[in-house]
């Protein structure tokens, strides 16, 4: 019976300290979803407007090797 | 008292699960977001010239300001100001939707310090950003 007034404080430190664990910042996905974002909003405008260039630039570059 | 170790055990493994599951990713599809993204790019095309003369300039906080306003004739510079004020309120409204969107309002001025370092550092060479209380070209 004793172990039982032990073990229970004890169960609910280790909860709430899960608990903060769930809701601790996952920093280093922030950063990737941010990036992401960036690329997006930071694109030039030609890559935007013609999505098709970069393959014919690479088919360019392939010819000229 | 092994009972007692296992139900322990099993709440830990429980616990670690789900804080895997819910840092795993952070969820920037939503429509919310996809909606800022393109008011963001649309004005960017017109902010840019800004950005390469030096006019406007990255801060620190994750946002845009006019850092030389003498470069910019007297005549654009009222468009300007307007540019940058939605720049920044979509900018603003993209943090708080991220936050929201991941279940985490509080997590709004994280997003912002992310983004914030994420803009600089990513930043164009030319363009002035906001480092240590002053302005650095990159």
């Amino acid at each position: 019976m004793n172990k039982t007034w032990l073990v229970l404080p004890l169960a609910g430190a280790l909860l709430s300290a899960c608990v903060t664990i769930n809701i601790y910042f996952p920093a280093a996905a922030a950063e990737k979803a941010a990036d992401k974002i960036i690329d997006e909003v930071w694109q030039s405008q030609q890559g935007a407007a013609k999505p098709g260039d970069k393959p014919a630039a690479d088919a360019q570059k392939e010819e000229t090797k | 008292m092994k009972r007692w170790i296992g139900m322990l055990l099993g709440v830990l493994a429980l616990s670690f699960s789900a804080a895997t599951f819910a840092a795993a990713d952070i969820e920037i599809n939503t429509p919310g977001v996809t909606a800022l993204k393109q008011s963001l790019r649309a004005r960017f095309q017109d902010l840019r010239p800004y950005m390469d003369s030096g006019a406007v300039g990255l801060t620190a906080d994750g946002l845009l300001t006019v850092r030389d306003a003498s470069s910019v004739p007297l005549a654009a510079r009222q468009a300007l100001n307007g540019l940058i004020a939605a720049q920044n309120g979509d900018r603003n409204a993209l943090y708080k939707e991220i936050a929201r969107a991941n279940g985490h309002p509080e997590w709004e001025g994280e997003i912002r310090s992310i983004f914030a370092q994420r803009w600089i550092q990513r930043a164009r060479p030319g363009w002035w950003v906001q480092s240590g209380g002053g302005w650095v070209q990159k």
